[in-house]
This record gives C-alpha cells, structure tokens and sequence, in this order.
C-alpha cells in the first residue's frame, strides 16, 4: 500500500535530506500497517512469506501482549534487501515518521555498505518465500509434527556455523563446498525459484550425486571445522527433504548473522543520522518537544543495563569529534600535558570523512577495540557485572578500562556464542562426532550442552563427544543414543 | 498479505498447553509474574519456549553495564542472565519502547490474565472517610494548585478589557492578579473497609525458596485486593510453636527453628478478630502459607475447632497455601480439605514451586468473595 499523501511529501524530503547528508541506500519500499500487522511481521522477522513454524507464534504472542497491555511498541522494522522494505506504524505521530523514516534510510546505507552484509542476499524476500513454499510441501508430504521436530533440531544447532567464513578464502574444503554441493544441489540462491520448474524430478537424482561427493569431500577435510551445519549437510545420513531443511536454516543464519555481529554500529549509525538529520534539517519548531521525547526514550539506560543504541551513537559521535580535532595518532596518545590534551584541536574537519569510512570497514568487535578509549568509558560510566554467588545476585564488578573493554569483546566475540568446533568426525569405534569447545574462562550451560548433544545425535545418527570444561576439569560428555557418558580428559589437539 | 500468524500461534498456544509436541514441554518457561513498584519495568505472564543451544553459563559469565554505582553495588536478583541487556528487539531497526505500569494497571492486568471475579465487598458501607475533593477555584492558593486555563482565561480577559491584547500579536501576559488556583473541601464518604491478614510458618522447614514464593504470592494478592478496597489494612503474623504479630520487613525477613504449632496462629487470629474487627463493618481475608507440617494430631484438632467456632464464621474468606519444602510434605492441607469440605469461604491450594504461583492465586480469588 502507498504512502497517503503528507507521508508520502514527508518521505521525499527526508529522503532528499537522507541523500544530501551523503547516506547511499537502495530504493526504500515504505508500508504503513496497522500494529496487528506490524506485530505480524515482526514475529516472522520482517519477512511476510515465512515458512510456518510454533516460535513465530510465540513472537507474536509477546508482541501483541507488550502492546496491548502498553508494555511496549514496535515504531518501525526494516529488512535488508534490494529494495529495502520498511514498515511504519500507523497510529505513530508524524513527528515519529519523520524520526523513523532518516532512522530507516540510515540503516539501508549501513545494509549496503557495510562490508559485513556484502555477501548477504539481497533478494532474501523472495528467497524466504521459497523457503516458506519448499517447507510447506515436505509438511504436506510427512506430516506437520515431522517437519516440525526436525526444525527445532535444526535451530537448537543453528550457532554452530561459521560467521567469518563468507570473508575467508580457504583452500581445498571451503571453496569446494561453496561451489560444487550447491550448484549441482537446490542451495544456489539465484536459481532456486526456477528449480522446481526446471528439474521436478531433482530428488530421484540426488542420493548418487550426494555420495560421490560425499566421499571426496571427506578426503579434503581439515580440521578443525566451525560450519558444522554445512559439514552435517554434506554428510549426516539425513532424508533429501531433511538436508534441504537444514539447508533453509543455515542460508537464513548466515544471512542474519552480520545484523548481529553489528548491532551497536548498525543502531548508533542510524540513530546518529536520524538526530542530525531531524536536528539540523527536518524538525518544525512545534514538533521538537515530541522529537525530544522519542529521540531520548531511543536513547535512555536503564539503570545498569547496556543500550546499543546510546554506546554506538555515543561512538560515532566521539569519532566525530576526534578526527575532526586530529585527536588520534602517536602525538596526542603520547601528550603528558593534561592541559594541552584537554584543549587539542588541529581544526582537521576530518570527521565525517572518518565515521563514513567507519561505517564501511568495521564491525562491532573491531568497532569498540579500537574506538572504545579509556576516556570514552569513563565519560559514559560503562562497569562490567558478575555473578556473586554468595548473595545470589549480579554486582557491578569493575570500572577498570581493561576490564570493560575485555568483557564487551568477549560478550561480542561469536555473537556471544560458545566457539565449539568439529575436530574429527571418525572418533571412537563408530565414526563418532568429536566436538570441541574452545574454553575462554567461561563454561556451558550444561543442561542444555546435554539436550543440544541429543539433538546432535538425531542428525548424525551415531554417537556425539563434546570436549569442555566442566566444574573446572576438562570432560568428554558423551551421548550414544540412549545415555550420557562424562569422562574425564585432557583437551584435545 | 499471506500471513500464517493464526495456525502458528495456535500450534504454540497448543504446545504450551502441552496438547501437542510433548518433547517440547520441559523447554517451557513461565516468565516471572512479579513486577516491582516504582520505576522498575515489570513483566506480564508469558510463557516462552527456549530450544536447547550450545550457550554460556549466565552465571559464570557477566556483562557490561551503564550508570552509576561503586565497585560491589547489587543490580538486582539474577536470574536468567539478562540483567542489564536493554531490551531491543535482535534485528536492527526494531525499535522498542518499553512503558512503566503503575500498581493498578498491574491487578487490571492480573485480573484480566487470571479471569478474577470482581469482588463484591459486604455491603455495609460503615466507615467514613475525609477525602478532599477539588472542585471550586479559588484566588488564593499555592503554586503547584496554580489553575492554568483559569489564569489564562482572566488575563486574556483583562488584556482585552484594556486594549492590551493585539490580534496580530497574541501574547498574553498574567499578572498576579489573574492567577487562580484550584480550592478543595474535605469531603465525607462512606467505603467499606478490608484487612488482610498474612499468616506465615516461618519454622525451620521454610527456606528463603519457599518465603520467596509467599512474598510474589502475597505481593499480588495485595495488588488485587488493594483495587477493590482503598482503605485496606494488612497485619502480619508468623508462628513457629508459638504465634506473633509482626511488621511487614520482619514479616518476610524473620527465620525461626523447631517445631510447629499451627494452632498458635489461629487463636492468635481470631482474638485479634475479636477484639479489633467487627464483622459488620469489615471485609476480612486471611492467608496462610505453611508446608503443613504440624505438631501432631491434638494440635490439627484444636485447629479445626478454632476455625470453624471463632474464624470462618466472622470472614469473607480464609486461605490456606501449602508450600512444597525440601523436608517432604506435611499433611495439614489434607486435613483440611477433609474437615471443609463444604465450606465455601475457604480455600486450599498446593503451591509445587514458582509456576505454580499462578494457579494457586486464581485458586484464592476466584471465588470473588
């Protein structure tokens, strides 16, 4: 549905002003819903075509509860696609348009541009359509609980993918994988609409095809392997319908995967831009106590928590200032004279210049280790927090620079995941699965390691190891199908 | 717009019922119903379905934080981990607000979520109360009773009278003779008065877990009572083998040891009732919350005696929540359920853990009595 009229005058000049600040975006596709609907979309994660599964329902039910009951609102969603498809609320002010439209043309620039979506599909509208479509013919064919279960096997493995691997070049196993299982397979992305057309019968072929490949893929292993997904695909004993599940869930991981490693950047971006934007160029006199309010609730800490829209805008804002005062380089690090340090401004003007270059090259991680300094932290009062166990509750631990920088990076580190590893996959006397956990000081949850090694186990179908640390001690938790098994072990090569 | 948003919350809803998928049912989570007062965010039951991942251990891990504090400072109970992680919504540009709710729209929400009867409270509105009432204006007051519109209105009226106001250029200027303030009566009404009264075991038996679950129990009762009784009065007792009154902090803060002696309590209540509340002119509640382990059998029957001759005869309802312990299950909550059958101002409900919460509530106040 299209703009009405004043949204539609609105949109054109925020985009104009979107445009003149020097953002660069693909066509914006606006739709203004109603919050049932917009709700909706949120559950399906801004995609309308999604293939049925229980936790979109499970979103939805969140939703709508925080809405009704006043708990919370959803002002605006936007997707990463070509064209990007944004959604406003219709009952939002027009103030809050405006806001919302320079905050969704920002985060388009930051789609395109940003180094860490370039290799994201940019037609994934359409491609979770046909996920949807391939979804709902195998429920038709096995049955809604089949499917359905083997979904949720699929997500609770969802992380054990390899969020670098789309900018490595590696030899021999990498590149293979890339090119050959998914041309010959239903995994190449630009044709995939056209498949069921051009090969209907492409299941009957597929078993001898697999094998073949199979076998010279498992010449050219090495380990250790961290896209375990694309390791079970190629190899698991799993049903045609099973791997092109499987499939489905590790294309849409990866595609979300930069949004996660650059949630501070991709916020403090386009809450960086919507202030300028409406502060310098949109805002009429009378809306600004409206924009003031939204703007700051955007932007509000709760006591203690972490908002990535502040850290990141407050980045971008002190990047900004440094590269335009030259406060950066060995003569400024190394100025001993407070005074002189305090006033340092070599008019350089470079900052725009610098937070374009920023928004382009860096994700989160590489982001806060080299942006993040010592005055930054103090300035913002940022702590890190631990448990305590003796008073059952979280306390502010340290205010140390080091401290603080070290727990954000290892919190952004795998998107927070655990780093676990495939080390070998003919372990044992059964061509056992060994997997590794790379252990940083922090353990697993380990009820829940146990349940994801049961799951582990449906897909390979013979017994699964996990290497960790337990309780202090290095551990070998087994699952043979039928029962667990912990022994003790020294880690693993 | 081809949405399955209908069947797919329907499949969850039926997952949570545990009609469908039973291998799911031990992912269920029930989020905590205890919101706080004051500023802090609270959340609405909602139960959610986590499936199993190679995660960290919240516990073992921690985070970082903004704001001010020292090195040491608590920021609150943990439990799941995501303590200080501002809720955002995991994709970029879904953009959240979250809205503090005050204690009423918190039992309007509790009703609504329980389907809890209105309670009709006896008729007898006895009690008066002097409550002011603002409805006249007045030229003098204090600033923060200053009438806006009023003022407005006397000094667009002035300005105007004396050729000051300009139409090309409408400034309006008070002076301190237009400003008018809002004046207020003492009003008499008449209400109808509730107590409640929380009775607790605190023996040995009852650990921090089990207070833990009286205090979100309690806290919730206090909210739904509390919309249909403004004037509402709360005492407090506790007994170990003997019974006393106490204050609300001590309430759920004292730990006694040894034996139990339920009988204690109900004496206690009933002269309490007798000397101070009289049934006419009062809406009475009280709730009990013990693990039922009781000191013998001559003990139970005195207790059947005092509740039936001196306490359900002059309340609108009694309720006993017996407590799941690590010391196994005592038995006064079957007792009862023998003894009172019949009765229809008292009500029994087991409360296995913190789920069970919920159900146990709609147990006590689902009558509407």
């Amino acid at each position: 549905m299209p703009l009405p009229k004043n949204l539609e005058d609105i949109r054109i000049r925020i985009e104009e002003f979107a445009r003149k600040a020097g953002l660069d975006f693909y066509e914006v596709i606006f739709e203004l819903l109603p919050w049932e609907e917009v709700n909706m979309i949120a559950a399906y994660g801004g995609f309308p075509n999604r293939y049925p599964h229980w936790r979109f329902g499970m979103e939805y039910e969140e939703l709508s509860k925080g809405y009704s009951y006043g708990l919370q609102r959803i002002y605006e969603m936007v997707i990463n696609n070509d064209p990007c498809y944004a959604y406003l609320l219709d009952s939002n002010k027009e103030v809050d348009q405006k806001l919302v439209m320079a905050h969704v043309y920002a985060h388009c620039d930051f789609f395109k541009n940003n180094v860490y979506f370039s290799h994201t599909n940019r037609k994934m509208m359409d491609e979770s359509a046909n996920h949807a479509t391939r979804v709902k013919k195998y429920i038709d064919k096995y049955g809604i609980d089949a499917v359905e279960q083997f979904i949720d096997v699929c997500l609770s493995i969802d992380n054990l993918i390899d969020i670098h691997s789309p900018y490595i070049k590696r030899p021999a196993y990498g590149s293979k994988v890339e090119e050959s299982p998914s041309k010959a397979k239903k995994f190449n992305v630009n044709k995939e609409y056209m498949s069921h057309f051009i090969n209907p019968d492409i299941e009957d072929k597929q078993p001898k095809k697999k094998e073949d490949e199979t076998e010279s893929n498992l010449k050219n292993i090495s380990y250790p392997i961290r896209d375990i997904l694309l390791f079970l695909i190629q190899n698991a004993p799993l049903k045609e319908w099973q791997q092109d599940v499987l499939s489905i869930i590790r294309e849409e991981a990866y595609y979300f995967a930069p949004q996660g490693q650059t949630k501070i950047m991709n916020e403090g971006w386009a809450t960086f831009w919507h202030s300028r934007i409406m502060t310098t160029m949109a805002l009429n006199d009378n809306e600004l106590i409206d924009y003031a309010d939204h703007h700051s609730g955007t932007v509000a800490i709760q006591p203690g928590g972490f908002n990535p829209y502040k850290i990141g805008l407050e980045l971008f804002r002190d990047i900004e200032e440094r590269w335009n005062k030259g406060r950066f380089g060995r003569d400024y690090e190394e100025c001993e004279d407070m005074t002189r340090k305090r006033n340092w401004d070599l008019n350089l003007n470079q900052g725009l210049q610098k937070v374009f270059e920023v928004r382009r090259l860096y994700n989160d991680i590489t982001f806060i280790d080299e942006f993040m300094t010592e005055e930054f932290v103090r300035k913002n009062k940022l702590f890190t927090y631990a448990y305590n166990d003796e008073n059952n509750q979280y306390e502010i631990k340290s205010r140390e620079f080091m401290e603080v920088k070290r727990q954000l990076l290892f919190m952004l580190t795998n998107m927070g995941n655990p780093i676990i590893s495939l080390i070998d996959d003919s372990f044992g006397k059964r061509q056992e699965l060994l997997l590794k956990h790379q252990y940083e000081d922090v353990e697993l949850h380990y009820d829940w390691a146990r349940e994801t090694l049961k799951n582990l186990y449906i897909i390979w179908k013979r017994p699964v190891n996990l290497w960790t640390v337990f309780k202090g001690k290095g551990t070998l938790l087994t699952f043979d199908g039928h029962e667990f098994s912990e022994n003790p072990l020294k880690e693993p090569d | 717009m081809a949405l399955n948003i209908e069947s797919d919350h329907n499949r969850f809803r039926k997952i949570v019922k545990g009609k469908i998928r039973e291998n799911l049912r031990k992912f269920i989570k029930h989020s905590d119903m205890l919101g706080k007062k004051g500023k802090d965010i609270v959340s609405i039951p909602l139960p959610q379905i986590e499936l199993p991942r190679f995660k960290h251990n919240p516990q073992s891990g921690g985070g970082v934080g903004q704001g001010d504090g020292d090195v040491g400072t608590p920021l609150g109970q943990g439990e799941d981990g995501q303590q200080g992680k501002g809720k955002a919504g995991d994709q970029p540009g879904m953009h959240i607000m979250e809205v503090e709710l005050s204690i009423d729209e918190l039992a309007e929400i509790l009703g609504e979520e329980l389907q809890l009867p209105r309670i009709q409270p006896r008729g007898k509105h006895k009690i008066e109360s002097l409550r002011t009432r603002y409805r006249s204006i007045s030229r003098v007051g204090p600033e923060s009773l200053r009438h806006f519109k009023r003022t407005y209105k006397e000094a667009l009226k002035r300005q105007i009278a004396s050729g000051i106001y300009r139409f090309d250029n409408p400034i309006i200027i008070p002076i301190k003779e237009d400003i008018r303030y809002k004046s207020g009566k003492p009003m008499r009404t008449l209400e109808s008065n509730a107590v409640i009264f929380y009775i607790m075991d605190i023996s040995g038996s009852m650990g921090d877990e089990q207070k833990d679950i009286v205090r979100i129990e309690s806290f919730w009762i206090d909210a739904w009572l509390r919309r249909h009784y403004p004037g509402l009065e709360t005492r407090y007792i506790v007994h170990d083998v003997q019974a006393r009154e106490v204050d609300r902090e001590a309430f759920f803060s004292l730990r006694e040891s040894g034996g139990t002696m339920i009988s204690s309590a109900y004496l206690l209540l009933s002269d309490i009732l007798e000397k101070s509340y009289s049934i006419d002119e009062w809406n009475i509640y009280a709730f009990h919350f013990s693990d039922g382990e009781n000191w013998g059998d001559d003990d139970n029957k005195v207790c059947i005696e005092t509740l039936s001759n001196r306490i359900l005869n002059r309340i609108n309802l009694f309720c006993y929540g017996q407590v799941a312990s690590h010391y196994g299950e005592g038995d006064f909550l079957k007792i009862l359920e023998e003894s009172f059958k019949d009765t229809e101002n008292i009500s029994l409900s087991f409360i296995q853990d913190r789920d069970a919460i919920y159900d146990s509530i709609k147990t006590f106040l689902g009558k509407g009595r």
